[in-house]
């Protein structure tokens, strides 16, 4: 028996909405009980897209991140579902039985993922199904899987060592969002943004030419990183942590050291970094 | 009724359409078996690239469905109630004056009524009609179809179109290397290989191809950029905004002031001259005039040497960062990306943008365009493509109603008379106007130099408009004007044939609904357009003709083009003569007879299937474009536009030289004191940019490219789950409000927060908008993007009024982009922005 998940590849995802728009296809007008009740033309997100801009000007990196239903092992939402109106197929797909679930407005804030939306015309919270009208059909993959133009969806049976999803469990580092809600989501994510340093260098007695090569030193909780700025004098220190203390060091020799103390409760464009030579 | 599947096209990929008891309910990427694809192979860098079995689509088109059956469809014929032809018509309130519904019979009495009336009183010149760019997708409906076809017919004044997506590089660059046969565009064959295999490094310069999608070809070049970032090909992108291209492949970005890039590239090519990184021995033997250019760049022309330092002033970029672009520019394989289709990009939009476009093409030149990885290439096109399939495209003859010989009559307009799009408004308000060039000038480079007025000696000025499809609102220069134009009674007559309901559609005296492709029968290739942008299809990864097929009956009482021309024509006592006694299904036939797909499929065979992915031949040989002009052989990609190919003069590029011209030839001999595109390229300052004594009124400069989530106007406002986009519309107090992106430093200096109400405005008009903060943007830079489909004014009618809609294009100048180019230049405008009262 296929234990069906999805791996979700951020670094590929362009936050094209091709998925969100696949779905509301697949959905809007459209009943498959008893799979599920029509998606209301508006409003519900069963494929949201998280937009994260990232960083300061001219230092901005822009992160999408695809969240559909997450199918947790554990899920909240099943635990609060009285008489089996939410309920787990054998192959791992998390279900609302569209007929069980009337009125039951309470599981919509169960979800910590915000991945159930209540229906007010049909009075019914509702959610991603992983397309299971479609797979039981034959297809191979939801819409929104079809839809993604550079295969940052992969979708498959997360038990079978051939899969898409199992190989890149085995190749990439793969994090559950938001762990902390323990959950045991069978959506799994590479390249969830965390935070980065970042700056540039310049030696202020050659403001004209763009300080290449200039060691800089991160030292925080985990220890020290080391990096040169690039050709444009850039430097960035990325994966940090979360509301990290760090401290950036640029020490080259001949000037004065500066020592910059940052916080990364958001990304961090430190700006230009001016050395001035020691007389 | 069980389910049934059909298949259909669009202008943004192939689709399967699932329809139950009579009702579209599915629509997505086309379904094909999988033993039909071939998909290429690329090797590179010991790595196999090959494409997935799939359609991309652009992400529209996933809403294609609601489309459809929008609200906004026009579903009767409707005539403007002031508007009595035997009486009074009151030109003066279109745009306001409400409607009533009347018949077919009658709605069309009433307009072959009145073109009869019009052209016995006048002539045959006082009729003008004008389609939008672009389209519903199929050959046999697209707007060269059945439109022109009629209109050539009974003879009218046409419209030419400026050459609005390659305004700089089509008056510009072609005078630096040809390529007129493509409006400015440089061919693209086999240039993903190219990139595979030997590109370092991309500099993208005003592009933004996930967006802009090359075109018609989707989403499908999506993953090939996906694969160049995996291999570590380092991305630079010089914008105003960081453009999501550059959000998708986290790059360098490099955000200089509108109206400066020509100055960047001149500063970049004065290093590359000083430090003697460049490729002297391709300026030698492929170019001609770069001493004069040299002289340019050290100031000893005018003294003012383009140092970094200069452009650092000009840019408001640090003169270090100039250098070190310059630097790592010449000593890696670098691609220009320079616009969608290799050259295109909003810059060519702007004052002055002929001089930017041939600067692109003039700093490839130095360092050896054609090299391998060393290409002007889009991103978007270029993947292997079996050319030798040939199937009508409706930039070709053959993919034209009036001229394909697929017709027993061909249709050729006997009016000599011409209208120029961007002056349509003035030479209906304040004739005569008078332009250069025909439009689209895809004959030769002298086309560009003819001198036209309107109205044309012998010729009458136009009396009815006949305007179908899109909405000028938002995509044409200083827009109001055009509710003055249609409130002129010059104006005696006017008409609106739709699918939905756009800005323009209430200005119509007679509004006709017409229905979508997926109503209709048609055929049509992915991607194809032929003609002036031959082998488009290479932007698929593979190449597929569909037959459009009708997949439900026209929703409401809409009407095929078709249908509706071979009535009006049956009215004129032609119809015959107009439809050859052909149903639009026979043309489609004619025109799969005529390609060379019955070597491969039978019609019986395609009709039932609905598609025919054409085969990637085993021994593919890939041709990289220019390749053969850097290596001094002639030209050997299919490029069938080029008039030297398989000449004796096949090494030469299409310029008089031959070769690359640093001072143009053709510009020296037919415009030599044109100082505002001089035969050398000079970097001008903006007649509206950051040092125009207009700044003080209105610092800010707006930065309006074409929109990530509409298709120009289609989609935008009749597909409602576009609105749930933040990117795209975002809805406040039950409206869907058109994005207004301004710096943290600029909405705090206005006291505005992300979400704020905005009136971005100038002298020109003002607009509404939803303010969205973001870091993304250079300060002094504001971004909305054009083609708003909705034009809402606060009171309609008044050509002054606010707009609502989000169509900024009513802020942008009708002034051209110098006095002999006469492309649009949208992105030369001031504007200022204020919170807008609760």
């Amino acid at each position: 028996m296929p234990r069906l998940g999805m791996v979700i590849d951020v670094n590929k995802c362009t936050g094209c909405y091709s998925c969100f728009l696949a779905c509301r296809d697949e959905y809007c007008g459209n009943d498959y009980s008893p799979y599920s009740a029509p998606q209301p033309f508006s409003g519900h997100f069963w494929m949201r897209l998280r937009q994260q801009e990232r960083g300061q000007f001219p230092k901005v990196k822009v992160a999408y991140i695809p969240v559909p239903c997450q199918h947790c092992e554990d899920a909240p939402c099943q635990a609060a579902a009285p008489d089996q109106a939410i309920y787990r197929r054998p192959d791992g797909i998390v279900m609302i039985d569209p007929a069980k679930a009337a009125g039951q407005q309470a599981v919509v804030t169960a979800c910590p993922y915000g991945a159930i939306f209540w229906n007010p015309e049909l009075h019914l919270p509702q959610k991603c199904t992983f397309c299971a009208h479609l797979l039981d059909r034959g297809w191979k993959a939801p819409r929104c899987v079809e839809a993604c133009p550079t295969g940052a969806l992969v979708f498959g049976d997360l038990d079978d060592p051939q899969s898409e999803p199992a190989m890149l469990q085995t190749s990439s580092r793969l994090e559950a969002l938001h762990p902390e809600y323990s959950t045991q989501p069978k959506v799994l994510y590479v390249g969830l943004p965390k935070r980065f340093i970042a700056g540039e260098v310049v030696l202020a007695d050659q403001e004209d030419e763009c300080a290449v090569g200039v060691k800089v030193t991160l030292v925080g909780e985990a220890g020290e990183q080391l990096t040169t700025t690039d050709n444009y004098g850039d430097f960035e220190f990325e994966g940090l942590s979360d509301a990290g203390e760090y401290a950036v060091k640029v020490a080259p020799g001949g000037y004065a050291p500066v020592e910059l103390r940052v916080r990364t409760e958001t990304d961090v464009n430190l700006g230009t970094i001016r050395l001035h030579r020691t007389p | 009724m069980s389910e049934q599947v059909f298949t259909s096209c669009t202008n943004a990929g192939p689709i399967s359409v699932y329809v139950k008891d009579g009702k579209v309910i599915r629509i997505r990427p086309l379904v094909a078996e999988e033993s039909d694809f071939t998909p290429w192979t690329i090797m590179a860098g010991g790595k196999r690239y090959s494409p997935p079995k799939k359609f991309a689509l652009s992400p529209y088109v996933h809403a294609e469905r609601q489309r459809l059956y929008s609200e906004d469809r026009l579903k009767h014929p409707l005539k403007r109630v002031d508007f009595d032809p035997r009486g009074d018509r009151h030109p003066e309130t279109r745009g306001k004056s409400p409607y009533e519904r009347i018949s077919w019979d009658q709605a069309l009495d009433l307009v072959a009524g009145e073109i009869k009336r019009i052209q016995d009183l006048y002539g045959p010149a006082a009729v003008t009609a004008m389609t939008s760019s672009h389209h519903n997708w199929g050959v046999v409906g697209y707007k060269v179809g059945p439109f022109q076809r009629f209109f050539n017919m009974i003879g009218y004044t046409q419209v030419l179109d400026n050459p609005d997506s390659w305004e700089g590089w089509h008056w510009g660059a072609t005078h630096a290397y040809g390529f007129y046969w493509r409006l400015g565009m440089p061919e693209q064959y086999d240039l993903l290989e190219d990139a595979l295999q030997n590109a370092e490094m991309i500099v993208f310069w005003s592009n933004d191809p996930d967006s802009t999608r090359g075109i018609y070809t989707g989403q499908d070049s999506a993953i090939w950029r996906t694969w160049l970032k995996e291999k570590g090909v380092k991305m630079v992108f010089i914008d105003p905004f960081h453009n999501y291209t550059a959000a998708a492949m986290e790059g360098k970005w490099i955000a200089p002031r509108i109206g400066t890039d020509a100055a960047l590239a001149l500063a970049i090519a004065f290093v590359w001259l000083s430090e003697n990184s460049y490729d002297q021995e391709y300026v030698t033997t492929r170019t001609v005039g770069f001493g004069e250019f040299r002289k340019y760049l050290l100031g000893e022309s005018d003294g003012v040497p383009k140092t970094p330092q200069w452009a650092a002033q000009e840019c408001g970029l640090p003169a270090r960062l100039i250098k070190a672009l310059a630097r790592e520019w010449a000593s890696k394989r670098t691609v220009l990306s320079a616009g969608a289709r290799g050259g295109e990009g909003g810059a060519c939009r702007q004052a002055f943008g002929t001089e930017w476009a041939r600067l692109m093409v003039l700093l490839q030149a130095m360092q050896g365009l054609g090299k391998p990885g060393v290409s002007i290439w889009g991103t978007t096109m270029g993947a292997p493509n079996n050319t030798s399939v040939w199937f009508p495209g409706y930039a070709d003859p053959d993919g034209r109603l009036s001229s394909t010989r697929v017709a027993k009559n061909r249709m050729v307009n006997p009016v000599k008379q011409r209208l120029y799009r961007l002056t349509l408004p003035d030479a209906i308000l304040n004739p005569p106007v008078s332009w250069r060039g025909e439009g689209f000038c895809g004959q030769s480079l002298e086309q560009q130099f003819t001198e036209n007025v309107y109205p044309m000696p012998g010729y009458p000025e136009v009396r009815m408009f006949y305007r179908y499809g899109g909405s000028f609102m938002g995509t044409m220069a200083d827009t109001s004007k055009w509710v003055r134009m249609y409130q002129s009674p010059k104006l005696e007559f006017v008409v609106n044939q739709d699918c939905w309901r756009g800005g323009e559609t209430n200005f119509a005296d007679i509004i006709l609904p017409a229905c979508t492709s997926l109503e209709r029968d048609d055929i049509g290739e992915w991607g194809t357009a032929g003609g002036y942008t031959q082998h488009a299809s290479s932007g698929c990864n593979h190449r597929v003709i569909v037959r459009l097929q009708k997949c439900i009956d026209p929703l409401y009482e809409s009407k095929s083009d078709y249908e509706i021309f071979s009535r009006l024509a049956a009215r004129l006592g032609r119809e015959e003569e107009f439809t050859e006694g052909k149903t639009a299904l026979d043309w489609a036939k004619a025109l799969f007879e005529i390609s060379d797909l019955p070597k491969y499929i039978s019609w019986d065979e395609f009709n039932r299937k609905g598609y025919f992915l054409v085969p990637i031949p085993e021994d593919y040989q890939s041709t990289p474009s220019l390749r053969w002009f850097y290596e001094g052989r002639e030209c050997d990609t299919p490029d069938l536009g080029n008039p030297k190919r398989l000449t004796p003069d096949g090494k030469e590029l299409g310029t008089y030289s031959g070769k690359i011209e640093f001072v143009a030839q053709s510009l020296l001999t037919h415009l030599p004191d044109d100082e505002e595109r001089p035969p050398l390229p000079h970097y001008l300052q903006s007649w509206e940019g950051h040092r125009s004594g207009l700044a003080e009124k209105y610092p800010l400069q707006l930065l309006t490219p074409h929109p990530r989530f509409s298709f120009h106007t289609h989609y935008d406002t009749h597909t409602p789950w576009l609105n749930d986009i933040p990117e795209h519309r975002l809805k406040k107090e039950g409206y869907a409000w058109w994005p207004v992106r301004l710096n943290p430093a600029d909405a705090a200096a206005r006291g505005i927060k992300d979400g704020d109400l905005v009136k971005i405005y100038n002298d020109r008009g003002a607009v509404l908008c939803i303010a969205r903060i973001t870091e993304r943007l250079r300060p002094g830079i504001v971004h909305s993007y054009s083609s708003s489909a909705k034009y809402d004014p606060v009171e309609p009618g008044k050509a002054e009024a606010m707009d609502r809609g989000g169509c900024v294009n009513l802020l942008t100048s009708s002034r051209m982009i110098s006095r002999n180019a006469p492309g649009m230049a949208p992105n030369s405008c001031l504007v200022e922005i204020s919170r807008w009262g609760e």
